[in-house]
C-alpha cells in the first residue's frame, strides 16, 4: 500500500478548517507528531491566537502497563481554556485513547467552549466514540501495520507505514 | 575404649609431623603414632584415608550465650556447633548476663558444659566487677573456680588507674590479661571503621587510632606491671605494626585475629549488611592485608571465631541499631584453610594457628597428638566443598556474612578425651 | 554475602529511590525531565493529574518531620494517589514493635509505596530488601546517609537556573559529617559531571576521607566560594554545639556563615540553596537568605514537582 504525499494531506486539511473557521481557535498539538501538525497548520492558516501543545503522558490509561514515558514533555498552553473554541490535532487517529486522554487534560485547564479535532489519518479501529471533525485521509493499513509521522532533517512532515 | 584411626595425613604442628599414618588411641588419650602397640584391640576403627588428623581445635572466643542470652543460643546448641566445627576446647568472653565476675557464676558455667560430655569449656573471667571498669574481681578466686584468663570483652576500661591496677593484681597472681585494644572514648558512638565506606553510608565512624591509642597503653602498662597480656581481635594495620615493635623489643605478649577480619573489610558491608557489623569493626582492604601477612609472619599468635550468635530479630535493623556480631565456631576451620591456600601457607602452619598456638596461649597443653596427649582430635576432609547457609550450620545464629559463600574444608569426626561426639552425617 | 544496591531492578528500571549513589546521569536526567512537566501541572487551575488514582502511598516518618512529610503528601495528592500519613516516632518501637514488623503490617493494608524517614543510616534500604515485590520506598531521609529526592530537586533548581552541570563549580557549605543532604549533593553532582564540586566546613564537621568522594575540601569559607556559580547551605542543627564539634552558634556565624561580603566572593551571578528549615544568624544571614541571589523559595517549589516525577516513574516501573 501506498501512502499520500503528505504535503498534499496537509493541504486539503487546511483547506477544510479553513472552510469551517469563524473566530478564533486555539489550537492545539499532541505530542509528538500532532503538535509538528499543529504549527504547520497554524502557519498555513495564519492564525494569530497562541498555539498550545500537550503531552498527554500524565493521563494514559495505559500507565499501569508500561510506566511513565520516558521521555515526557511539558505541556504548555499559552491560553485561557475556559470559553476558547479549541481544535486539537493529532497525526494518526486509531483507538480514540490518546484524544480520550488529551481532552481530560485540557478540562484540568478549565472549561472550554468547544474541542474539535483535526487528524491527518484516521485508520479506524476505534474503542471509543470518538470521531474527527476534519482528516486527510481514512485509510485501512491492516491490524499488524503502524502509521506514524516523522520529521527528517529539512524539517519536511512523512507519513510512514511500517510493520508493528 | 580403643580406636584406630586408618591410613590418614596426621598433621600435628607442635611435633613438626606430616604424614599419613596410623593413630591408636586408648583410655582417652593418643598412645602410638604409626606402630601398633602390642596387643591394642581396637573396639572402633575409623578409616581416615584422604582425610587429615589433627588436634583438636583450639578456639579463643566463643561465645556460649550462658548465662543470660538463652534465648539467642543455649549451651547445648553452641557446643554442638562446636564440635561440628572440630573444636574441642574454647574460651568463652565473660560478657554473659550476669557477667562472669563471681566464682559461683563460673562453677556452675563449667558444671553446664562438662556434663555435655563435649568441647572443653575455659572461661575468661571479667577482669572488672560487672565488666564496669571501676573495681577489680575476686580474680584468685575466680581462676580457683577455673577461669584462665581475665578481661573485660568489649567493655573498655576508660579509667587508665583501673587499668594499671587490674593488671598489677592479675600479675601479683601471675594470671593472664586479655584485652582487646579500644579507647572507650573514641569508640562511643561509631559502628564502622571510620574511613571510606562510613563516610560513603552515613555511619559513625571508629577511627583506626581507637586501637592504636588503646594499644599503646595497654603496652605501655603490661611493661610497667609485668601481666601476662594477650591482645585480642587486633583490627588494623597500625595495630600489628606495635605488637610486632612490642615482640621484638622484647615484651611476651600474645595476639590473635578474628577469622572474619582476615577475610573481610569494610568494603564487604556493601549496602549496609548488619551481618557486617563487627567488633572490632571492619577496616580497610590494606588493613586486612596486614593482618593476613601478620598472621603468616607469627605477629599475631592465633586466630578465633569470635563466635557471637544474634537472633534474626537483633539483626535485622538498621546497620547501627543491629547487634554487633557474628556465629563462627563451624566455619573456624574452613575459613584459616581458605586463608592458608590465598597466601600459600603450608598446611602445618595454618593448623598451629588453630591448634597449638592457643593451646599455649590458654596454657591448657592440648593442640598436639604426642603419644600421652588427650585424645582431642579433629577429622576433616580438605576438599569437601559446603555451602554456608542457615540450614547448614548447627549453631542457633545463622548471623554471618559469609553466607552463601563455598567453602573447602568439612570436619567429619571429632573426638574428645577419645570418644567420637562428632560425625558428619554424609560420608 | 554481598548485598546488592536494590534500588535498580532487573530490567534496569527504578524500583525503590533509596539513594543518588550508583544511578546513572540518564536516570537522574528523566527524573529532571518528568519534573519539568510536573512543575507545569502545578501552575494549572487544576493542579492534579490522575495518574496515580488509586495507589495507597503510605508517608512512613520514624523521626518527625512536618515540612518534608507535608511537600510528600501535596506531590501524592497531585497525582490522585491516596496519602496516609504515619508518625511512626518512639511510640509503636517502645511497644516492642521492630521496625520491620510494623512494615509487614502496613503491607498488609495494600500499600503501593513506602515514604521513609528514619533516624538510622540504612533504614531504607533495609525496608526495600524485606517489601514485597510490588512495592516501591522513597526514601525521604535515612540518619546521615542519604536524602535523594532533596538533592534531586537542588539539582532540579541549579539546571533552572544555570541551564547545564558541565562549567559549574559547586559548593557545599556547613556540616557535611551529618547531612545526608550533602552526601546525595555530592552524588548527584559527581554524576551529573559538574567538575568542580567544593566542601567547605571546619575539620570537625567534614567526615574522614570525603575526598573520595570526589569533592575539594577547604576549611577557610573566603577561600572556599571564590568563583564559585552555586552555594548549596546546610542547616546546622543546635545539637551540634555539644559534643565538643564546635565551640558556639556566634564563632561559627563568624567563620562559615554565609553573609553579603562573603557572597561577593562568588561568580556575581551565584545562586545560593537551602535545604530549609534555616537558621538564620547560624549558617546564612537573613539579608543572604531573602536577598536576589537566593533560589530558596523556588527550591521549595521544584521540590514538589520533582517528588510528583519519582513518585510516577516508581510506581509505573
Amino acid at each position: 500500500m501506498e501512502l499520500p504525499q503528505t504535503r498534499d494531506l496537509l493541504e486539503k486539511l487546511a483547506e477544510a478548517i479553513r472552510a469551517e473557521i469563524s473566530g478564533p481557535v486555539f489550537m492545539v498539538g499532541i505530542h509528538t507528531g500532532g503538535a509538528w501538525l499543529a504549527r504547520a497548520l497554524h502557519d498555513m492558516l495564519h492564525l494569530n491566537t497562541p498555539l498550545g501543545t500537550l503531552d498527554i503522558s500524565f493521563y494514559r490509561d495505559d500507565f499501569e502497563r508500561i510506566g511513565l514515558h520516558p521521555e515526557v514533555k511539558p505541556s504548555d498552553i499559552p491560553f485561557d481554556v475556559d470559553a476558547a473554541d479549541i481544535l486539537l490535532v493529532d497525526d494518526v487517529l486509531y483507538t480514540g485513547r490518546t484524544v480520550r486522554a488529551a481532552i481530560n487534560e485540557l478540562f484540568d485547564y478549565g472549561r472550554p467552549s468547544r474541542i474539535r479535532l483535526a487528524v491527518l489519518v484516521d485508520r479506524g479501529g476505534r474503542e471509543l466514540p470518538i470521531e474527527a471533525g476534519f482528516k486527510g485521509i481514512r485509510i485501512d493499513p491492516g491490524e499488524n501495520r503502524m502509521i506514524d509521522l516523522l520529521k527528517n532533517e529539512k524539517g519536511e512532515l512523512q507519513l510512514r507505514l511500517r510493520p508493528e | 575404649m580403643k580406636i584406630h584411626i586408618r591410613k590418614g595425613r596426621v598433621v600435628d604442628p607442635e611435633a613438626r609431623f606430616d604424614g599419613i599414618t596410623d593413630l591408636y588411641i586408648a583410655a582417652g588419650k593418643v598412645v602410638s603414632l604409626g606402630e601398633k602397640p602390642d596387643d591394642f584391640q581396637a573396639n572402633q576403627e575409623i578409616d581416615a584415608s584422604g582425610l587429615i588428623v589433627c588436634p583438636g581445635l583450639v578456639d579463643l572466643s566463643a561465645r556460649l550465650r550462658e548465662p543470660g542470652f538463652e534465648y539467642r543460643a543455649t549451651l547445648e546448641s553452641e557446643m554442638e556447633a562446636a564440635t561440628a566445627g572440630g573444636i574441642t576446647s574454647l574460651a568463652c568472653p565473660p560478657d554473659t548476663d550476669p557477667p562472669l565476675d563471681e566464682p559461683g557464676l563460673v562453677e556452675m558455667l563449667k558444671y553446664r558444659a562438662k556434663s555435655l560430655n563435649q568441647a572443653h569449656v575455659f572461661p575468661v573471667g571479667a577482669l572488672t566487677q560487672g565488666l564496669q571498669g571501676k573495681n577489680i574481681t575476686e580474680m584468685a578466686e575466680l581462676r580457683d573456680a577455673g577461669c584462665v584468663a581475665f578481661s573485660q570483652a568489649e567493655m573498655p576500661i576508660e579509667d587508665t588507674l583501673v587499668l594499671l591496677r587490674a593488671m598489677q593484681y592479675a600479675a601479683t597472681f601471675d594470671l593472664p590479661v586479655w584485652l582487646r585494644a579500644q579507647d572507650a572514648s573514641l569508640s562511643r558512638i561509631g559502628v564502622a571503621h571510620d574511613g571510606e565506606v562510613a563516610t560513603r553510608l552515613g555511619l559513625p565512624g571508629i577511627p583506626t587510632c581507637a586501637e592504636t591509642i588503646a594499644l599503646a597503653k595497654i603496652l605501655r602498662l603490661a611493661r610497667e606491671t609485668g601481666a601476662r597480656l594477650h591482645v585480642c581481635r587486633i583490627s588494623s594495620s597500625e595495630g600489628v605494626d606495635l605488637v610486632r615493635k612490642a615482640k621484638e623489643q622484647g615484651l611476651p605478649l600474645t595476639c590473635d585475629v578474628s577469622m572474619n577480619h582476615i577475610h573481610l573489610s569494610e568494603m564487604d558491608i556493601g549496602f549496609f549488611d548488619s551481618n557486617c557489623h563487627l567488633v572490632p569493626p571492619l577496616r580497610s582492604l590494606r588493613d586486612k592485608e596486614a593482618l593476613r601477612m601478620g598472621l603468616k609472619d607469627g605477629v599475631i599468635d592465633a586466630v578465633c571465631s569470635d563466635h557471637t550468635p544474634v537472633d534474626d530479630d537483633a539483626k535485622l535493623l538498621p546497620f547501627a541499631e543491629a547487634e554487633a556480631g557474628a556465629t563462627g565456631v563451624e566455619l573456624l576451620l574452613p575459613l584459616v584453610l581458605k586463608w592458608a591456600e590465598e597466601t600459600n601457607i603450608p598446611l602445618p602452619i595454618a593448623l598451629s594457628k588453630i591448634t597449638s598456638r592457643p593451646s599455649g596461649i590458654l596454657g591448657i597443653g592440648c593442640g598436639h597428638l604426642s603419644p600421652g596427649a588427650a585424645a582431642d582430635i579433629c577429622i576433616f576432609d580438605p576438599g569437601c566443598c559446603w555451602k554456608v547457609e542457615p540450614k547448614s550450620l548447627k549453631s542457633q545464629g545463622k548471623n554471618t556474612p559469609f553466607t552463601g559463600l563455598e567453602l573447602k574444608g568439612k570436619v567429619k569426626y571429632t573426638l574428645i578425651g577419645g570418644h567420637v561426639v562428632y560425625k558428619a552425617n554424609h560420608p | 554475602m554481598m548485598q546488592y544496591n536494590r534500588q535498580i531492578n532487573r530490567d534496569g528500571e527504578l524500583q525503590h529511590l533509596l539513594t543518588v549513589e550508583g544511578l546513572p546521569a540518564s536516570m537522574l536526567h528523566r527524573i529532571l525531565d518528568a519534573a519539568e512537566s510536573f512543575v507545569g501541572v502545578t501552575e494549572r487551575e487544576v493542579k492534579k493529574v490522575p495518574l496515580l488514582r488509586g495507589k495507597a502511598i503510605f508517608n512512613l516518618f520514624f523521626e518527625p518531620s512536618t515540612r518534608t512529610r507535608t511537600t510528600f503528601e501535596i506531590a501524592a495528592k497531585r497525582l490522585s494517589a491516596d496519602v496516609i500519613n504515619l508518625n511512626i516516632g518512639a511510640s509503636s518501637q517502645s511497644k516492642g514493635e521492630t521496625l520491620l514488623d510494623t512494615v509487614n503490617n502496613l503491607s498488609a493494608m495494600h500499600a503501593d509505596m513506602f515514604i521513609v524517614r528514619h533516624a538510622q543510616s540504612g533504614a531504607a534500604h533495609l525496608i526495600a530488601s524485606h517489601v514485597a515485590p510490588e512495592i516501591h520506598v522513597i526514601n525521604a531521609g535515612d540518619g546521615r546517609h542519604a536524602h535523594p529526592t532533596q538533592a534531586l530537586l537542588d539539582m532540579y533548581t541549579i539546571r533552572h537556573f544555570k541551564k547545564n552541570f558541565n562549567g559549574l563549580r559547586v559548593a557545599i557549605v556547613g556540616d557535611i559529617m551529618h547531612s545526608r543532604v550533602a552526601r546525595s549533593q555530592i552524588h548527584a553532582l559527581t554524576t551529573l559531571g559538574v567538575p568542580e564540586v567544593r566542601v567547605i566546613a571546619p575539620k570537625t564537621l567534614l567526615p574522614k576521607g570525603v575526598e573520595h568522594l570526589g569533592v575539594h575540601p577547604y576549611h577557610d569559607l573566603s577561600k572556599g566560594l571564590k568563583g564559585v556559580d552555586v552555594l548549596l547551605m546546610l542547616r546546622l542543627q543546635n545539637e551540634r554545639m555539644q559534643g565538643a564539634l564546635l565551640p558556639s552558634a556566634q564563632e561559627y556565624f563568624k567563620y562559615y556563615g554565609l553573609t553579603p561580603e562573603k557572597l561577593a566572593l562568588a561568580k556575581p551571578d551565584a545562586i545560593v540553596m537551602h535545604p530549609g528549615p534555616m537558621n538564620r544568624g547560624v549558617e546564612i544571614d537573613s539579608s543572604v537568605a531573602d536577598g536576589p541571589q537566593s533560589v530558596i523559595l523556588p527550591q521549595v517549589t521544584f521540590g514538589i514537582a520533582v517528588r510528583m516525577a519519582v513518585m510516577s516513574i516508581l510506581a509505573g516501573s
